[in-house]
């Protein structure tokens, strides 16, 4: 396969900054060697970007428990058609990721899905309680290299710090999900102007930075690494970049949400913008997008956290928490963060792609001559319009549908293989085309 | 008003909306003392009370406002909420509203459920309270009674005393008030405060005192009991002996000073009991008022339905009284 007329972003890869890449027999070779192979698909993209694979360290696929919102097979093929060719999913199904057999049962589906690899995260604690640990050296074995019980705050500060000992004994990484529960009560939305007006009950932001900085101070009493997911508010941008100042082993990520949308949104009291962490103010938004641009925050998550429509299509106290966003990352970073010109293409295949991959210890976010090719290719011109009926996941729950974006994955590959080929789209809409099949 | 299709909340109306409602509330209000307190001008309609919370006075109060204005009236309560019936909120009212209902009244413990309702039927949807939210037609009624009063709401001062944070009276009032020149205060302890209830336009006080001065409306919230289960406040005793209105504290108001409360009220919690039987309370009348705006509410919302000869000829005949 031959990806011609790309330029190819790897920052501080070998390949940085050539046009094209070559595929032979799933592994990328040096552009011009093996020149007089015929290339069974020629793929010229004018003007693309061709990546190494996208990586999401933070997804729900809703498998065991909840598969009418969400399957593996639904949710790498959503992967798959947002640029991802790596996904980590939380523990937080019914049963949780507690065990070995949990976490056999996720891979299995996984290989017999679109290709795409998965990366089950084990839970913290037995059943996502706040007790007793999990058997982490056995998850380890099954495949799992970090730890968290997304969804459910760790509540007791000392199981955490045991938590922390063990992990780090055996290089495990540890998800805090950041909230203190309590604080949060029955809170839906952000406590401030906007929960008042509606009569909602409000989340404050200390909420988050009283959990952030906790989790912080048990980093950096175990020297366990930390990985804080989905920071939402000014207070906890803050914290991380003084903890990291400090050298502190914790990094963090966001989600797209939280740098294009406010509390405001939920003026309409559509379900679609209720999510936990919740959307903030203007003020922690500007202070997201500062902690993007200065590394403070490593990684751009989805938290795609998809709710069958049941769950969502209610009053809003009722409704569940979260939304999906596999299918949209790519297109709101690129069109929210690229264009306006806050980062440039080598800063989004580093907060999409590389340091998810060096946090989670996986041998992707790169591209080198010899390996087996997992790349993306992101059409940048390709202008569309979100309908969220179109999407390969089985939840509809976006809060994005009708937004007008700028960019979108083209072509996924993994291990060589295409996993996502946007054909139709790609060559009407663009320079993308293809010679050869 | 004749343009909506909804009430939803006081926060979305203008100015000159209120005002007409207020002023053909006035108009209903005659009907009311007439030997025969009935008018035909809904006639023919049927409007559904869905009440999914508890209530009393409002869902006899839209009931009645209904039978006034010779539409037929649906009762429709559960307690609890729809979900745990294991039918949607949704599923429930499309259900009435294939019973061919052409209004729902609705009361929900759920914030925005009138508005979200709002989106899925065809039916005009007034809201009865939903949630922390809003209480638009409750809101009504007191302006209307203040107004009745005090002859005007521009420049007024009204003191809401209480449970700020939970109420959805509150919010409407503030609203309503605010939009017609009012200059309102809010007195409770910090924890009955919403956040950033100044942006709202209204001046926060923790002293009963600082609130009541010049106070012409002294406008008393209900305070729930299971406040003080909730962490909100340690004693009722503790809030009576420091925000309870007492005989005394009426001794330094103007004479013209109105005392409001929306009712059912803890007596002995939020005023003294001399306090509430006093001359100056206006509550009873509050709940005649709330007849007439409904019935002015109901109407307005029907009139407003453009092409329906019957109410056009209806409004060209006067018949409203």
């Amino acid at each position: 396969m031959d990806l011609v007329g790309g330029r190819v972003v790897d920052p501080d890869g070998p390949l940085n900054r050539r046009e094209g890449l070559r595929i032979v027999d799933g592994r990328l070779v040096e552009p011009g060697d093996q020149a007089d192979l015929e290339s069974d698909l020629m793929i010229d993209l004018q003007g693309g970007l061709l990546t190494p694979g996208l990586s999401d360290m933070h997804v729900h696929l809703r498998e065991p428990g909840y598969e009418d919102a969400e399957t593996v097979a639904t949710g790498l093929r959503a992967a798959a058609r947002g640029g991802f060719t790596r996904v980590a999913c939380m523990p937080n199904t019914n049963p949780p990721v507690d065990q070995r057999s949990v976490v056999e049962l996720l891979l299995a589906r996984a290989r017999e899905a679109c290709g795409v690899h998965l990366h089950p995260v084990g839970a913290v604690t037995r059943g996502l309680k706040s007790d007793d640990l999990t058997e982490m050296a056995e998850l380890k074995e099954a495949g799992v290299t970090a730890v968290s019980n997304d969804g459910f705050p760790v509540f007791s500060s000392r199981t955490m710090r045991r938590a922390m000992e063990y992990a780090k004994t055996f290089d495990m990484l540890i998800i805090s999900h950041a909230e203190d529960e309590g604080l949060k009560g029955d809170g839906v939305m952000n406590e401030g102007y906007w929960s008042t007006v509606l009569g909602l009950r409000g989340i404050p932001a200390a909420a988050e930075e009283i959990a952030v900085m906790r989790d912080i101070a048990l980093s950096r009493l175990t020297g366990c690494r930390l990985h804080i997911a989905h920071v939402s508010t000014a207070g906890s941008v803050d914290a991380i970049r003084r903890a990291k100042a400090e050298g502190v082993p914790v990094t963090a990520e966001t989600a797209p949400h939280y740098f294009t949308l406010t509390h405001a949104a939920l003026q309409s009291y559509d379900a679609n913008f209720k999510m936990n962490p919740p959307l903030r103010t203007e003020r922690d938004v500007e202070a997201i997008l500062q902690g993007i641009v200065d590394g403070t925050l490593d990684v751009i998550a989805t938290d795609h956290a998809p709710h069958s429509q049941e769950k969502k299509e209610v009053e809003l106290d009722q409704a569940s928490f979260g939304i999906i966003g596999l299918e949209t990352s790519l297109g709101l970073v690129m069109t929210h963060l690229l264009r306006p010109g806050r980062v440039g293409a080598e800063d989004l295949v580093r907060l999409m792609s590389q340091r998810a991959a060096k946090i989670m210890g996986w041998n992707s976010g790169h591209l080198r001559a010899g390996e087996l090719a997992e790349l993306t290719l992101i059409d940048p011109q390709a202008t569309w319009t979100v309908d969220p009926e179109l999407f390969a996941s089985k939840s509809r729950n976006c809060p994005f549908g009708g937004w007008e974006l700028q960019g979108r994955a083209a072509l996924t590959v993994v291990e060589g293989r295409l996993v996502h080929w946007e054909k139709s789209r790609a060559e009407a809409d663009s320079g993308l085309l293809v010679r050869a099949l | 008003m004749v343009k909506r299709r909804h009430l939803l909340g006081l926060r979305e109306l203008e100015p000159l909306e209120i005002l007409e409602i207020l002023d053909s509330a006035r108009s209903f209000r005659e009907v009311l003392d007439r030997p025969i307190k009935k008018v035909p001008a809904l006639r023919g309609i049927t409007i559904c009370n869905a009440f999914f919370e508890p209530s009393t006075r409002t869902r006899v109060s839209f009931e009645l406002a209904a039978k006034r204005l010779s539409a037929d009236v649906l009762n429709f309560a559960t307690t609890g909420s729809s979900v745990s019936k294991g039918e949607t909120l949704i599923d429930t009212v499309r259900n009435i509203e294939a019973m061919k209902v052409e209004m729902v009244v609705l009361r929900h413990g759920s914030s925005g459920a009138a508005q979200f309702l709002s989106t899925h039927v065809k039916a005009n949807v007034v809201n009865a309270g939903d949630g922390q939210h809003e209480h638009p037609t409750q809101a009504l009624l007191d302006l209307y009674t203040m107004r009745e009063h005090l002859s005007r709401l521009q420049g007024i001062r009204v003191a809401i005393i209480g449970d700020v944070a939970h109420s959805r009276v509150a919010r409407s009032n503030i609203w309503g008030l605010t939009k017609m020149g009012a200059k309102v205060v809010v007195c409770a302890p910090q924890t009955l405060l919403p956040p950033d209830i100044q942006s709202l336009g209204v001046k926060t006080s923790y002293r009963l005192e600082e609130a009541l001065d010049g106070a012409q409306v002294v406008y008393l919230l209900r305070l729930q009991r299971e406040r003080q289960d909730g962490g909100y406040l340690p004693s009722l005793r503790e809030y009576a002996r420091t925000f309870g209105l007492k005989v005394e504290h009426l001794e330094q108001l103007p004479p013209e000073t109105l005392l409001m409360h929306p009712g059912p009220m803890n007596r002995g919690v939020e005023a003294e009991n001399a306090v509430v039987d006093g001359h100056r309370s206006v509550i009873l009348e509050q709940v005649t008022n709330g007849v007439a705006i409904r019935m002015a509410v109901l109407f307005l919302l029907w009139a407003g339905r453009e092409g329906t000869p019957a109410v056009r000829e209806m409004l060209r005949e006067g018949s409203v009284g």
